[in-house]
């Protein structure tokens, strides 16, 4: 029997994960890097095992962009699809690469060897143009590395053995600063301050969280230490996914001990013995990198029972699967429990109603680590660096339109000018702060400054060329919110995809004056009527890009009267073709006679 | 002593725990609704319901009432912000009325009625939703499904059985059954089935009883979508 | 006489369920012709399309006649009224568009025996249909929409008389119908 197959290599990965029901994720994640998809047996035997019926399993499965219920192939290639990937000519590379293969883009080969597909900014932008391969990623993109991959996989080398120099992922540290300095931590002695003293250190530091919200940390995690209840968790978010960003995937290469440290003290502080670090799916490199960290950890006795007195603490790492939505944080908390990442009613908030509905603190990886320096050198020395109402330093992720791109860490009130000197930026006309939910800095902006009380931001600093067209920079934007929103609110799931077709409307030069009107209004309602960040941010590039780059727009408003939604003269083809007819009154003209 | 909030000027009384809707349906005063339902967890996805607490937007269905808190529902602002949320509903699937056997009883009709709605506004999606006829005494017609879960809350909840679920994400959204074949006929769903009952739209519909009650004696012919969730919390179920 | 309004009328995609409604308002015709003139409507018979105040569109869009007809009314139509449910969302025809056209011609002229002697219709005259069919809203901008499968004759009256009125025509609940 085929389910004797599934079940052969499904049990060890159930065994692993206690049977456990919360940890679906994973075991499905496991499930699919044995099989290369979900098998409708498999599933059958994880319903079975897990006490699950198939609407949950299914539904999770479906959710996420990198799960499979159908096959994908031996080799599953998917090109980042970010702005500063077209940029470098990720569309040429990925044409190139369906061509070589014979393939249709999204499409599964006909020898169902392999696929290749577009995904979500994978957090390589600053080595662009990339691409994940089974979820590994490859950088740097060339034509002549795009033919070295097809060559690998039309020989159906295994993965484990293609030349690991393609697997390679630069630093490209810049700029560093107090946090990326930092070598020497001692975790004993900073826990040794007691949980009242690093909280009021951490008071005093005024540090905000780092990943764009800026909520308070001391109060984050006051208010979950002060939470009813017994167990309490520590969640550290490395889901970074807003386009742009990939200063975490960096923390986390070559600062992991100190991000998993900032995660004790957090857990000392709260009175909780239980930490979780929820990776994003294009990070799946990472997995073996953390594992050891931690194993490490254990060894020095920094992680497991007893660590200080009788304060035990561990840590597990949870993969995600491909949805920019998880790195809001109940999404990810939804996630974390194995369900669909689809945003929680709030309030109530995780401090009080996290991780099993117990109180949690969710910070950013950056906030972690700016915890440990906190902890070890005060509060009031923190508090010094950086502007008043934000202290410290902050990592940006440079990319784009610079010669320099990467991470840049920088006390915070550097002025957008600064930075782009720093990474000798050709010729900018714009830059998007924060990613496509950040905000769209123009020319005579550029001396405001990266701070909560100015540009609030993430990370991410994409750098635009006065060649680059801005239209079509929120057109990437709005298409990447098209496809992450989660589909739960009626705004934002039918929302974001009016909004695109609106855009593709106009890219395609169809549009009119209507339409823009349209496109305001639907902005609107996106703010308004959301369940959550996503909506309200989906329109933030379209908006800034109307009020900084309207030429953009006025030059796609060909037509001054109401032009239709679809191509007429295209919508008769299939019926001239079947005719065979092409006469007069087989077409029909575009705009207004 | 009752604690109240102010909805459009006026004073409504609730109980620690419930919702701006759910006090403000059992005090008499409509807010429009499709995914939430008396008898259910608030779900809050369809965003009908939203209203400005203390003037910053928020779904009333979930948004528990607290003492003195301001409510505005009856907006123009409002109302056209729930006109256009109905439009995307009726883009975003397949909503021929004329053909449907839920015409006359389906809520989703009732609210547009009730907003105003004289046509869809937006371009049309017309998504390719092939319709589930596998079992005996229902057919499912996903053409009509606005994703408000009622039908998997229901499963769930109170029949204990997960015959429906949501799977995909976005606008790929959609409704699942619970088995492998992917048919409804291969699941344990039944007549008795609290799922079988819910659907406020023309999604789960019982076989050969299509379009028995005339026109003019249909539920949205006899009473507004306000009269309907009046009654409806009237009843014992 | 000279200031009445000047009216016109088409079925594209429909079934002229809408007109049969509209002659439904019965004696209230006499009141109406005191105040409109009918241009080019399937109840005049006349065929060319003058300049008109109002133009009054049942039926979708199913092929390119239909697109030239609705453009032509809007280009000589002060006013665009989508008249019934095929107008406003396709209505019935539209349920035709999950079926790829390709499909359906085969099924219809290829697949069944006997029919067309096996071709797909090709003469020039033929109007070609759309891969879809749309509701009007989506190639012209339409000014009003009276719903309804058809809309009654109450409505129809309604929203003639309002908008004669020059009032923004407004259907009370009683009125307001999609089926």
């Amino acid at each position: 029997m085929r389910t004797d197959h599934h079940s052969a290599y499904l049990s060890p990965i159930l065994e692993k994960y206690g049977e456990n029901a919360s940890n679906l994720m994973q075991i499905l994640r496991e499930a699919q890097e044995c099989h290369g998809y979900l098998h409708p047996d498999a599933i059958d035997f994880l319903c079975e095992k897990l006490g699950l019926p198939r609407t949950k399993i299914v539904g999770v499965a479906s959710f996420y962009s990198f799960f499979y219920l159908e096959p994908r192939g031996q080799y599953r290639i998917l090109f980042s699809d970010n702005i500063t990937d077209r940029m470098m000519g990720s569309e040429l590379l990925l044409a190139r690469m369906c061509k070589t293969l014979w393939l249709e883009k999204g499409k599964l080969s006909e020898d169902a060897l392999v696929s290749v597909d577009t995904t979500s900014c994978t957090g390589m932008c600053d080595q662009g143009p990339a691409l994940l391969v089974n979820n590994f990623a490859i950088t740097h993109l060339t034509e002549a590395r795009v033919d070295s991959i097809c060559a690998l996989v039309r020989e159906q080398v295994p993965l484990e053995e293609w030349p690991s120099e393609l697997f390679e992922v630069k630093d490209n540290i810049r700029r560093s600063d107090i946090l990326l300095l930092e070598e020497d931590f001692s975790l004993r002695a900073a826990l040794r301050q007691g949980p009242e003293a690093i909280l009021s250190e951490l008071k005093l530091s005024n540090l905000r969280g780092r990943g764009g919200a800026g909520f308070a940390t001391a109060l984050k995690w006051e208010a979950c230490r002060n939470a009813a209840g017994s167990e309490r968790y520590v969640i550290c978010n490395a889901d970074e996914g807003e386009p742009g960003t990939f200063k975490d995937r960096v923390l986390l290469t070559l600062h992991a001990k100190k991000v998993f440290e900032g995660m004790i003290l957090c857990g000392f502080v709260i009175g909780s013995k239980k930490g979780m670090l929820y990776l994003r799916g294009e990070y799946r490199y990472l997995l073996g990198h953390l594992e050891k960290t931690l194993q490490d950890m254990r060894q020095a006795h920094l992680l497991g029972n007893a660590i200080l007195g009788d304060f035990d603490f561990d840590i597990e790492i949870h993969m995600g699967a491909g949805a920019y939505i998880c790195g809001e944080e109940s999404a990810l908390i939804e996630s974390l429990e194995g369900k669909r990442g689809t945003p929680r009613n709030r309030p109530p908030f995780p401090v009080t109603n996290g991780y099993l509905d117990r109180p949690t603190v969710v910070n950013n990886v950056e906030t972690f680590c700016a915890a440990t320096l906190v902890a070890a050198h005060g509060g009031k020395w923190y508090s010094e660096i950086g502007t008043q109402k934000s202290s410290g330093t902050k990592i940006l992720s440079v990319s784009g339109d610079c010669e320099r791109p990467g991470i840049y860490e920088y006390p915070f009130g550097v002025t957008v000018r600064e930075v782009l000197q720093d990474c000798r930026a050709i010729s900018p006309q714009a830059v998007q702060v924060s990613g496509p939910s950040g905000v769209m800095v123009a020319q005579a902006e550029f001396d405001r400054k990266i701070a909560f009380e100015d540009i609030p931001t993430a990370g991410a600093f994409m750098v635009f060329g006065k060649e680059r067209d801005m239209f079509e920079v929120a057109r990437n934007f709005v298409h990447f919110f098209a496809h992450e929103s989660c589909g739960f609110c009626t705004p934002c799931r039918v929302g974001t995809a009016l909004l695109r077709n609106l855009m593709d409307k106009l890219h395609n030069g169809h549009g009119s004056a209507y339409d823009f009107e349209e496109i305001r209004k639907l902005n609107g309602i996106l703010q308004s009527m959301s369940h959550c960040g996503l909506g309200h941010s989906a329109c933030n590039p379209v908006l800034d890009s109307i009020a900084k780059f309207r030429p953009a727009y006025e030059k796609r408003m060909l037509h001054h009267e109401f032009t239709p939604a679809f191509d007429l003269d295209q919508a008769l083809q299939a019926a001239r073709q079947m005719t065979g007819r092409d006469d007069r009154a087989a077409h029909l003209a575009k705009g207004e006679q | 002593m009752t604690e109240t909030f102010r909805l459009d000027g006026t004073d409504v009384p609730f109980e620690a725990g419930e919702t701006i809707l759910q006090a403000a349906l059992k005090a008499g005063r409509f807010i429009p609704h499709l995914c939430h339902h008396p008898e259910f967890r608030p779900h809050g996805s369809c965003k009908l319901c939203t209203v400005k607490v203390d003037g910053r937007q928020a779904a009333s269905c979930t948004r528990l009432a607290t003492s003195g808190m301001k409510v505005e529902s009856e907006t123009e602002e409002l109302n056209a912000e729930r006109l256009a949320l109905t439009q995307m509903l009726f883009v975003e699937g397949n909503h021929f009325c004329p053909s449907c056997e839920k015409s006359g009883d389906c809520q989703l009709q009732a609210t547009a009625y009730h907003l105003g709605m004289t046509n869809a506004h937006y371009d049309h999606f017309f998504p390719n939703r092939p319709l589930d006829a596998s079992h005996p005494d229902f057919l499912l017609d996903f053409n009509r499904c606005i994703l408000c879960s009622l039908c998997v809350r229901a499963s769930r909840d109170i029949d204990n059985k997960n015959v429906f679920g949501l799977a995909g994400r976005g606008m790929a959204s959609h409704l699942i059954v619970n088995s492998k074949s992917g048919k409804l006929v291969d699941t344990d769903f039944s007549v008795s089935d609290k799922a079988a009952h819910v659907c406020p739209v023309g999604v789960i519909l019982r076989k050969r009883q299509g379009f028995f009650i005339p026109i003019g004696s249909r539920t949205f012919d006899k009473k507004t979508i306000k009269e309907y969730v009046d009654t409806r919390l009237g009843e014992e179920d | 006489m000279d200031n009445k309004l000047k009216v016109a009328t088409a079925t594209l995609a429909g079934c002229f369920g809408c007109h049969m409604s509209f002659l439904d308002i019965d004696e209230r015709f006499f009141e109406l012709v005191k105040h409109v003139e009918f241009d080019r409507t399937p109840l005049t018979d006349i065929k060319v399309l003058g300049e008109c105040d109002l133009g009054l569109i049942e039926g979708g869009l199913c092929n390119s006649e239909n697109v030239e007809v609705l453009r032509q009314f809007r280009r000589q139509c002060r006013i665009l009224v989508s008249v019934g449910a095929c107008a406003i969302n396709g209505g019935l025809p539209a349920q035709r568009n999950p079926i790829p056209l390709s499909v359906i011609l085969d099924e219809i002229y290829l697949g069944e025996a006997g029919i067309a002697h096996g071709l797909i219709p090709n003469d020039p005259e033929l109007p070609l249909p759309l891969d879809k069919v749309h509701p009007l809203h989506e190639v012209v901008k339409i000014d009003y929409f009276l719903p309804g499968c058809p809309p009654s004759a109450d409505a129809i009256w309604t929203f003639l008389t309002e908008l004669l009125a020059g009032r923004e025509p407004v259907l009370g609940t009683e009125l307001l119908h999609y089926d």
